[in-house]
């Protein structure tokens, strides 16, 4: 909402306001980004210092050469410790989630998006129920099956209750009404089967609203702590959220590794979320598409 | 046979959205259906079930730890929608004024925390709001001669410290949605109002504002129900699921404790339904101040 000061009267004076109020924005966002930006730095600063220091100290922005070294690094890298098994179990979880939700979600959306049939707006609004009710409500009940399907300790217990997921159906159902009708008719004419111009036709076409959802759900996956958490309880399958949470007790040198390893955590996303920024923040911000 | 009715054109729509309902029923419907009977049970995990009628009900109303949680849940979702809304919405209406430099590098600046996970942000929290006289948090308010408290021990700083990391996480996601909803605005609306007369306040006020509304709608829904089932920070800030004094319990958190930890599915459950009707009653009086069920006009 700019407001044209700089009027053809008083060239001089508008400059000057113009100036000061870009410098006043400036000033003001720059604050801004310092505070947003603290955090990250106590913990980069802090994943140089030991982790006695840490318990001892708490967090905070000293910098002091004299304490600080690439400890923790050659720790977290060549240490004996459970780090790069939780990194894998949640790398395999996030590869498997991300195909198995795009492919099925988009499935489904497409049905909703090009077809007419009983119960579709029945069956629509039930996708609009979904991500109206948050999940912890179930919490519960959803334990109590997972136990009863001998899901509990398993993957599969985080993977497919999830697969067809209702944000995700929406997103796609909303690309694919902009796709023109005319291109299943030909298709059709081609001779390929329904599903045939699913597979062949749209899902090729559908590849640019992937990468947003991809990125969506991956993150919710890479991120996700309470549900792995209640369904899993062997060690060996703790996802990286689950791993770090279990460090956090300042026994031994947990927080030589808890302080690395969360550093660890989000730095992958960093790097590729400046690679891909425009999808992370479309698919980030996918609901506000059509509230 | 099977695969000519598979693949007519009248039952293809069915399986293309079949893993959905399938998902919808086995997934939602049952758990939520089972949730209610679950309410009305004496429950253990791994025992018969035994019916018990409103008990669970009966006795949750006057638990004085569940009403602790209760509030304590509340007081954070009310935190959270008089930070995460209004400023927010102030830093786009900001950031996207002409004179603004550099506003995609602070757009992706704002962004990042709400990347790390609350994993993550939890233990920066809990770390610098330490109870050592040097941890950040001590560090701060030494600066203002006072000092040093335990703030992960007192009622108000620990909630102050929630509220500090979902300010943290999403703000910068609360001013894209802003954004995306001032680039909807006509400048015209504007340039109208300027040869009117109108500063920019005024301008906020009686065109932002009011054309923001269905941004803000939204933002309000998904936090009512995003800060009312808050527990994964709390459970991180405090290292576990006890606070002293309960002070960071909240309404999930009581879930939890009583389902996963006391083993009372049955009691947990009645926390879920509580929450749902808590959570739908606030928002559906939301959406009707707001007029959101009224034909447009």
């Amino acid at each position: 909402m700019g407001t044209a000061n700089t009027t053809a009267k008083d060239p001089v004076g508008g400059k000057t306001k113009v100036l000061i109020t870009r410098i006043l924005l400036l000033v003001f966002f720059i604050i801004l980004f310092l505070l947003v930006m603290l955090p990250f730095y106590a913990i980069t600063l802090a994943s140089f210092k030991p982790g006695a220091d840490i318990i001892k100290f708490g967090l905070n922005l000293d910098f002091d050469l004299s304490s600080m070294s690439l400890k923790n690094f050659v720790y977290l890298f060549t240490g004996k410790h459970s780090y790069w098994m939780w990194f894998k179990n949640s790398l395999i979880l996030l590869l498997v989630q991300v195909v198995l939700v795009l492919l099925v979600s988009a499935f489904v959306a497409y049905g909703f998006a090009a077809y007419e049939f009983r119960f579709k707006n029945f069956l629509f609004v039930c996708v609009l129920l979904i991500m109206m009710v948050p999940f912890e409500i179930l919490l519960m009940p959803m334990y109590v099956l997972v136990n009863d399907l001998g899901m509990y300790n398993s993957f599969s217990a985080i993977i497919i209750p999830g697969m067809a997921n209702a944000s995700t159906i929406f997103f796609f159902r909303q690309y694919l009404t902009s796709i023109p009708k005319a291109l299943p008719d030909a298709g059709r004419v081609d001779g390929c089967t329904e599903y045939g111009i699913f597979f062949r036709i749209i899902l090729p076409i559908m590849k640019p609203s992937f990468a947003a959802m991809a990125i969506l759900n991956g993150m919710n996956s890479w991120n996700n702590l309470l549900w792995p958490f209640m369904v899993l309880g062997d060690g060996k399958k703790f996802t990286l959220p689950i791993g770090l949470k279990t460090l956090l007790t300042p026994y031994g040198n947990n927080y030589d590794l808890l302080i690395v390893g969360s550093f660890f955590a989000i730095f992958p996303i960093f790097v590729l979320f400046l690679c891909f920024q425009s999808y992370f923040i479309e698919g980030m911000t996918a609901g506000a598409v059509k509230g | 046979m099977l695969k000519r009715f598979l693949y007519s054109k009248k039952v293809a729509p069915y399986v293309f959205v079949l893993p959905f309902v399938l998902t919808f029923l086995i997934f939602w419907l049952y758990p939520l259906g089972s949730s209610f009977t679950m309410s009305f049970q004496e429950r253990m995990m791994g025992q018969q079930p035994k019916w018990i009628g409103f008990d669970n009900y009966q006795k949750l109303l006057t638990d004085k730890v569940f009403l602790k949680a209760v509030s304590n849940s509340v007081i954070y979702m009310i935190g959270t929608l008089v930070l995460l809304i209004p400023f927010p919405m102030l830093f786009a209406v900001l950031i996207d004024n002409k004179f603004m430099w550099g506003q995609n590098f602070f757009k992706s600046a704002f962004f990042l925390p709400s990347l790390t996970s609350v994993v993550v942000a939890g233990t920066i929290f809990r770390l610098m709001f330490g109870e050592m006289e040097t941890s950040l948090f001590n560090q701060v308010i030494g600066l203002f001669g006072a000092g040093p408290l335990k703030p992960l021990k007192s009622a108000g700083w620990s909630m102050a410290a929630l509220l500090i990391i979902a300010c943290w996480r999403w703000t910068g996601v609360n001013m894209l949605y802003f954004l995306s909803g001032l680039k909807g605005i006509d400048t015209e609306y504007y340039e109208a109002a300027s040869i009117d007369g109108a500063n920019s306040w005024q301008k906020f006020l009686y065109i932002t504002m009011p054309l923001l509304k269905p941004t803000t709608i939204y933002v309000l829904t998904i936090s009512i129900y995003a800060g009312l089932a808050m527990f994964t920070e709390s459970l991180m800030m405090f290292n576990g699921n006890n606070s002293p004094k309960n002070i960071g319990l909240t309404i999930v958190g009581y879930l939890y404790r009583q389902g996963i930890e006391k083993s009372k599915l049955g009691y947990a459950a009645t926390v879920g339904i509580v929450l749902l009707v808590v959570a739908m009653v606030i928002n559906i009086a939301q959406l009707i101040m707001n007029g959101t069920f009224k034909k447009e006009d």
